[in-house]
């Protein structure tokens, strides 16, 4: 017996409104459908009508986790643009933060696979933990999770001794207590049921789909941005790509684990190797006409950004491809053939962010199932026209 | 005199009254337990070291809106959490803790009373499973199959499990086991697999993690109780406590030597002895996590079934040894 299971927009196991369309035979997943579009937020467009700095502030909140990927994405791209040469004091702060960054954001990420997988006791030791690398975000940037930091031509906070001194103190605590999610994460019994075998991506399939980050990795392909084409100061700090070869959850675990240590290393390379002199160049006010595609490697995946120019304070277009999105398509093929119970573990082990993948939102008849685009202007006056005659719902009374 | 003994005994202990605010008392135990070895605080605001949550939220919820899906059966959606409520706090008069006496049965201890309980701790599955069923709802339907599919796993190694002691004890009479293992409390511990095994399954039972899978939150939602809300929410709850307490004291009456002392002491005894289940209970809740369907009923008849028919060898051979 075939029938459909709609999991989302809104479900417990999603932290943002996604719908994923389930056909099953019983337990088993034949057929996987994903529908976009509920958190669409018209960055894009926005992001054409405020200047080149007023943007650094839009693309930070593309997403709440992987905030300073954007920008970093963004910056480097429109420093690219001006001609610019950010100092390497600023470079190396701003590695520091996204380093930072990724700690926080692979610790977030293995806090909700325990409890996606029902494992709360683990999810709840990772998330008091990750407070740590929140204080030193704060510590760096005041903030926690908009960093505010980048700016064009380099970074706006310095850093002083005491302040690398307790970041160097954390990351001691934080070291040691990876260490034991590691022995956990790979060695508790039931967990690591729950997680081998599941959601396979075959290395050829990874590639065909084009998977990225760690999704990628997990399926043995050696692919890291910051390896392939180093940006900031990444040719020359010494690190590893980490990679596994099991194709499936258990693997995309360990790879974010395994980053986490190369992150501790980085750190400590970044902290103890810091060069004297400014932070940032001052930056001109516009940019002549050009294009610019810049690529990052985010805690999730390739983030790329393509800006183009014409000459004035603001940008003529700027197209963000989130890395989420370049894991849809080896989504689908993850979930099927497998079980209801490993939805959201295969899903959320691409560590989804879902509105920093909304681009673009289609417009579909219910009846006819045609889709068409439409302005937003012709879509108020739609709305207008179709609740012209209706009566205005009673509103909920209080009942004292 | 009599009279008045069955209606203590029906109303206030062990019965309604008792049952009901010490299940409160072990939900919160339990929830504090849990909190506290996740590094968590637990309840903590209502009543002194949040001892009330539970009540609090049982009121809170008997006084919610309560609603009956358009397509559900009705009468079966509503009444299957009074007839869950009823099973269970029958089996609860079952267990020996007074108003009992050795030699002659009763109706509250009778030969054969252990069989009736561990049916009636069966029927609650059933319940859950109906609960399901009747809601129409896509979750609460793969739930309640969920239900079933566990039932098929960890049911036949509980049974193994809690009737080898009775063999041992050479009696179907819950108080005559207890007794038996307090007169020779070496004898008990011929029967530490026996309790390892039920533990594992009890917990398979009352449907908490690793086998929390009927309602798998981030799975299918509340699962078996997805459409069930306000008064008939807050007695499926209180259901699973009172369960909870039942199949503690079962297992605290079958392995460790029941509740001797009398009204009073046995109380102690009883508070005691389940509080040790329960915590247990707690602590493998707390250290793993949730596993699939299909991985129950392998792991159930892969290791748990062949164990306890190990321990049944076992008290056989103890058994030949002795007489």
């Amino acid at each position: 017996m075939k029938f459909q299971i709609p999991i989302g927009p809104q479900h417990p196991a999603l932290k943002e409104p996604i719908s994923l369309r389930m056909t099953v035979e019983g337990e088993v997943i034949r057929d996987a459908d994903i529908r976009l579009g509920y958190n669409h937020r018209g960055l894009e467009k926005l992001a054409e009508q405020k200047t080149w700095i007023q943007n650094i502030y839009l693309t930070e909140r593309i997403c709440g986790i992987c905030s300073h990927s954007h920008t970093t994405c963004y910056v480097q791209g429109v420093e690219k643009l001006m001609e610019l040469e950010p100092p390497k004091r600023g470079l190396y702060i701003r590695t520091l933060v996204a380093e930072l960054e990724r700690i926080h954001s692979h610790l977030l990420w293995l806090g909700v696979a325990a409890h996606e997988a029902g494992f709360d006791s683990l999810f709840m030791y990772v998330w008091r933990d990750r407070e740590i690398v929140m204080d030193i975000l704060e510590i760096i940037t005041g903030n926690r999770v908009h960093y505010g930091i980048n700016t064009i031509g380099g970074v706006r906070r310095d850093l002083d001794a005491q302040q690398v001194q307790r970041i160097l103190d954390s990351l001691a605590i934080l070291r040691q207590r990876s260490e034991y999610y590691k022995h956990l994460g790979t060695n508790e019994p039931s967990f690591v049921a729950r997680l081998a075998g599941v959601g396979y991506l075959s290395r050829e399939d990874a590639i065909a789909l084009c998977a990225v980050g760690p999704t990628l990795r997990a399926s043995g392909v050696p692919m890291d941005v910051r390896k392939d084409d180093p940006y900031a100061v990444y040719d020359e700090v010494p690190f590893e790509v980490c990679t596994a070869d099991t194709c499936d959850v258990l693997g995309r675990t360990v790879v974010r684990i395994k980053e986490l240590f190369q992150c501790y290393n980085i750190i400590e390379f970044l902290l103890k190797n810091l060069p004297a002199g400014p932070v940032a160049v001052r930056a001109p006010r516009r940019a002549k006409p050009n294009e610019v595609v810049s690529r990052y490697e985010a805690p999730r995946g390739e983030n790329i950004h393509y800006i183009k120019s014409n000459g004035t304070d603001k940008p003529e277009r700027l197209k963000v491809r989130a890395p989420t999105l370049g894991n849809y398509a080896a989504t689908i093929q993850m979930l099927k053939n497998g079980f209801i119970a490993d939805v959201p573990l295969i899903f959320a082990a691409i560590d989804p962010c879902i509105c920093c993948a909304e681009r673009a939102v289609s417009l579909v008849d219910a009846r006819t199932g045609q889709e068409k685009i439409i302005s937003l202007n012709s879509l108020k006056s739609l709305s207008l026209k179709l609740s012209a005659g209706n009566e205005r719902k009673r509103e909920a009374e209080w009942p004292l | 005199m009599a009279t008045v003994k069955t209606l203590i005994y029906l109303i206030i202990y062990p019965g309604l009254l008792f049952l009901f605010l010490y299940s409160t008392f072990v939900e919160w135990y339990d929830r504090k337990l849990y909190a506290r070895l996740q590094n968590r605080m637990g309840p903590t605001h209502t009543g002194r070291f949040g001892l009330l949550q539970p009540i609090a939220d049982f009121f809170k919820l008997m006084a919610k809106e309560d609603i009956v899906p358009e397509r559900a059966d009705k009468k079966m959606f509503s009444a299957l959490p009074a007839f869950g409520l009823a099973i269970v706090f029958t089996a609860m008069m079952l267990l020996p803790l007074w108003n009992y006496s050795l030699d002659k049965p009763s109706v509250t201890s009778f030969s054969g009373d252990l069989i009736v309980v561990l049916y009636l701790l069966s029927l609650p599955t059933f319940i859950f499973f109906l609960a399901g069923w009747s809601s129409t709802n896509l979750f609460s339907t793969i739930g309640g199959a969920r239900v079933l599919t566990m039932l098929f796993g960890y049911e036949v190694p509980l049974f193994l499990a809690v009737l080898s002691p009775a063999v041992l004890a050479n009696s179907w009479r819950l108080a005559e086991i207890a007794a038996f293992y307090r007169q020779r409390p070496a004898l008990a511990l011929v029967n530490l697999l026996g309790f390892l095994i039920a533990l594992i399954c009890v917990q398979a039972k009352l449907e908490r993690t690793p086998f929390d899978i009927p309602h798998a939150e981030t799975e299918i939602v509340g699962g078996t109780f997805t459409e069930y809300s306000g008064k008939k929410l807050a007695i499926f709850r209180l259901m699973m406590d009172a369960e909870m307490v039942v199949v503690a004291g079962l297992l605290a009456t079958v392995f460790l030597g029941g509740f001797p002392g009398g009204p009073l002491l046995g109380l102690l005894n009883f508070i005691v002895k389940t509080l040790f289940v329960i915590f247990f209970l707690s602590l493998i809740r707390a250290t793993t996590s949730r596993i699939r369907v299909d991985q129950v009923v392998s792991f159930a008849w892969k290791y748990l079934a062949p164990l306890a028919i190990v321990q049944l060898l076992i008290v056989i051979l103890v058994k030949g040894l002795l007489s």
